[in-house]
């Protein structure tokens, strides 16, 4: 983990909003949304396990506790649900909490105070009272863990009104998204795709300019299929357009970002021009992403559907053990056939639909 | 300096007790609540009792905050009455009476600062009294117009928690901020004997504990969960659970409205000094239903009722005022003009409480607009409207 080195006299040496372009990894970029958000703010304190000396199981807090204080970088007893409940006093005191969730199957004790409480307070007293809670969850697999350490959450989250669920695929989006979470007077639940904590990119250390908060983006552009993907499989749906494209075929990619709200116009438009929709998640299938993705399209623009939407997802079994999981997480080639599918092309169940 | 209610000899015995207690439901004979080693400054009879330690925190309750005291006893009662009324005449969906437990919610909540904040669970609505609730903000939830009454931060008091518990974490991370923010200011959580079994409620004392948060928490110990006699919640007092946490602890006889500002008192004293949270136990009784909706008789032996009749908060300090030659005619008039006058309050308000408007579905779900929630409020907007133009019904009929 590189985190940005700092010198406590002279004050944080990282880089600041106005420095230009650095090159981070997706954790880096964390740590300086989260070190800016500090700095910007003074209402912004942030709570978890582990967080403070050690820096964060990924080292995503690093040095942030030695540079602004135990007071604001507050290392928690082990209770999920205290660390939500506590952030909600906080907020009626006027702060604005960050809380880490160690790792994504962690979060469930903290599930009711999420669902009762920070997603409905707002709606309970008639806007009265805010929650700007923004609560990182690290997600998602692919780094060979044992058992709660590579789920995807994300579907109970969307399910909750109240709530925004973003999430980040790329090092600037990682820094962008996270300081927008924080500015952002709604909780939002902000999913890390942890195995891809330690990819490098420039960061633009600068909100100016930055895309909304819920806009999706077009990743790669192309005419013949429009491929969905978020978080950590924007990587991997990038590498399947490079792939068609060797076939002649081109995927145009979208990366969601902002999972509630949804912004359904970017994929509308798309498939509009494509006809085919592909969507792909690391989350079960059943009542996930991919659902409301496809039935929603299929509302909004039935007839410029070619084919039926396809859903490339984990399987609706609990995540497996790590020498499993390769089989579980749609991967490069499962994309792919789930284009050719779309296409019309051969593919995998070929003669078996229906 | 707190009192140690429990001998370690003790413990056995009263586990085998309250293992009885639970399973017969005669919750007197449990340990967990009887009537013994509580604080008290003021008997059943109306008589003083006696207590170093506890009488110096209410030596400047005189005489007209003696009457005071008993108007609010009386009010609250009163505005109590006035609501299961409303429930039962269908102006209201639902009302959680707090009839015996008047004097825990007036004696602690009188002695709150105003730039203290409370957190409480849904039956506290004479600490909302207290606090200067509006008394048709009081029966909105009730009425079901909305979701909760009031400005929190206009009358220091959160919109109360109907998840059993969860106001205590609130109430600890309000009081971390508060010595964030430099001020002396105390956080007060109120809960019952149920809500101890939360992990909610011991995540608070684990928090508050270890942040030194300046907490008060308040549990009401009226003995029932719904139907669950305390004795399934706790083998031994509430009250001793909190020092295990690190937390003193006092149990206190909720039904006396002078011991319970005494020992709130202390425990608001230490908070401010930076000595952190305290845990009152004020043991009290539920002489209603759980909610309108609950059938009492399924479950409470009418004996135990009857005992805890006879200890009465609103009557012992009507007999404290008899002795002391306090209560007259011209109090006694007054007192009952007012709980008269607030009840006709409430009951106006509350017929008065008209549905929201339908689109107002849609409001406060964020702060900043949502495109996907945007989206539905305009769809059912225009669904409302086609309702709005022509002749109604059957016009649909013909356009569908």
């Amino acid at each position: 983990m590189t985190a940005p080195t700092t010198d406590r006299t002279a004050g944080p040496s990282a880089p600041s909003p106005t420095a230009g372009p650095t090159t981070l990894t997706l954790a880096g970029a964390l740590n300086l949304g989260l070190r800016h958000s500090l700095e910007e703010d003074p209402a912004v304190v942030l709570m978890g396990e582990d967080i403070g000396t050690l820096g964060g199981v990924f080292r995503v807090t690093d040095g942030l506790q030695r540079d602004f204080g135990a007071d604001r970088v507050m290392d928690t007893p082990l209770a999920e649900a205290g660390i939500v409940g506590v952030a909600v006093g906080l907020c009626y005191r006027g702060y604005r909490p960050v809380v880490e969730i160690q790792f994504d199957g962690f979060v469930y004790p903290a599930f009711d105070q999420l669902v009762t409480q920070v997603a409905k307070l707002r709606y309970r007293t008639q806007g009265r009272v805010s929650m700007p809670i923004t609560v990182r969850i690290p997600y998602g697999g692919g780094i060979g863990a044992v058992e709660h350490h590579s789920e995807s959450p994300e579907a109970y989250f969307t399910h909750t009104s109240g709530l925004r669920v973003v999430t980040c695929s790329h090092p600037q989006d990682a820094y962008t998204l996270l300081r927008q979470s924080i500015a952002c007077d709604d909780p939002v639940i902000f999913l890390e795709p942890k195995r891809r904590y330690w990819t490098k990119a420039p960061v633009e250390a600068s909100l100016d300019g930055a895309p909304p908060m819920e806009a999706a983006a077009v990743v790669v552009e192309g005419a013949d299929v429009t491929l969905v993907a978020y978080g950590p499989l924007v990587a991997t749906a990038r590498d399947a357009a490079v792939a068609a494209a060797d076939d002649g075929i081109a995927v145009e990619v979208i990366d969601l970002r902002s999972l509630s709200p949804m912004d359904l116009a970017t994929v509308e438009a798309s498939v509009r021009r494509t006809g085919r929709l592909v969507i792909t998640h690391e989350a079960q299938q059943h009542g996930g992403l991919g659902a409301e993705i496809a039935a929603s399209i299929t509302e909004r623009c039935f007839e410029h559907l070619e084919a039926p939407p396809v859903r490339v997802t984990g399987f609706d079994v609990p995540y497996p053990p790590a020498k499993l999981e390769e089989h579980f997480l749609p991967g490069l080639d499962r994309i792919l056939d789930g284009v050719d599918r779309v296409l019309g092309r051969p593919h995998s169940l070929t003669g078996r639909e229906g | 300096m707190l009192r140690s209610h429990v001998h370690p000899t003790a413990v056995h015995e009263r586990r085998e007790t309250a293992r009885t207690a639970a399973a017969s439901g005669r919750a007197d004979h449990d340990p967990a609540v009887r009537g013994d080693q509580l604080v008290q400054l003021l008997a059943p009879d109306g008589t003083r009792t006696p207590d170093p330690e506890y009488e110096p925190w209410v030596e400047d309750v005189d005489a007209d905050r003696l009457v005071a005291l008993y108007e609010d006893l009386v009010v609250v009662r009163r505005l109590d009455v006035e609501a299961t009324a409303l429930q039962r005449q269908g102006q209201l969906g639902l009302w959680p009476p707090l009839l015996g437990q008047e004097a825990a919610q007036v004696g602690s909540a009188r002695v709150l600062r105003r730039d203290d904040f409370v957190f409480s669970s849904y039956r506290e609505n004479a600490v909302a009294y207290c606090r200067g609730v509006d008394l048709t903000d009081m029966v909105k939830v009730w009425r079901g117009t909305a979701n909760s009454g009031w400005d929190p931060f206009a009358v220091g008091m959160a919109t109360p928690q109907i998840i059993i518990g969860a106001q205590t974490l609130h109430a600890t991370g309000w009081a971390i901020g508060a010595v964030k923010d430099g001020t002396d200011a105390v956080a007060v959580a109120y809960f019952g004997d149920g809500a101890t079994s939360q992990g909610d409620v011991n995540e608070a004392m684990v928090f508050s504990a270890s942040f030194r948060a300046p907490v008060v928490f308040f549990c009401q110990n009226n003995q029932w969960a719904i139907s669950e006699p305390v004795g399934l919640q706790a083998v031994r007092p509430l009250a001793d659970r909190a020092p295990g946490f690190g937390i003193p602890s006092v149990r206190v006889d909720g039904n006396d409205v002078l011991a319970v500002m005494a020992v709130t008192r202390q425990a608001l004293d230490r908070a401010r000094r930076g000595e952190g949270p305290t845990f009152v136990e004020a043991v009290t009784y539920r002489m209603g239903p759980h909610t309108t909706s609950d059938d009492p008789t399924r479950y409470v032996d009418p004996a135990d009722r009857e005992v805890w009749a006879a200890r009465d908060p609103l009557l012992r300090v009507e007999r404290l005022l008899e002795r002391e030659g306090l209560l007259d005619d011209q109090v006694t008039t007054a007192v009952k003009q007012a709980a008269d006058s607030a009840a006709r309050r409430m009951r106006a308000g509350c017929l008065g409480l008209t549905a929201p408007e339908p689109l107002s579905l849609f409001d406060h779900v964020y702060a900043t607009p949502s495109s996907w929630l945007e989206r539905q409020r305009s769809q059912y907007a225009a669904y409302l409207a086609m309702y709005e133009d022509g002749d109604g019904t059957a016009a649909q009929d013909g356009a569908r």
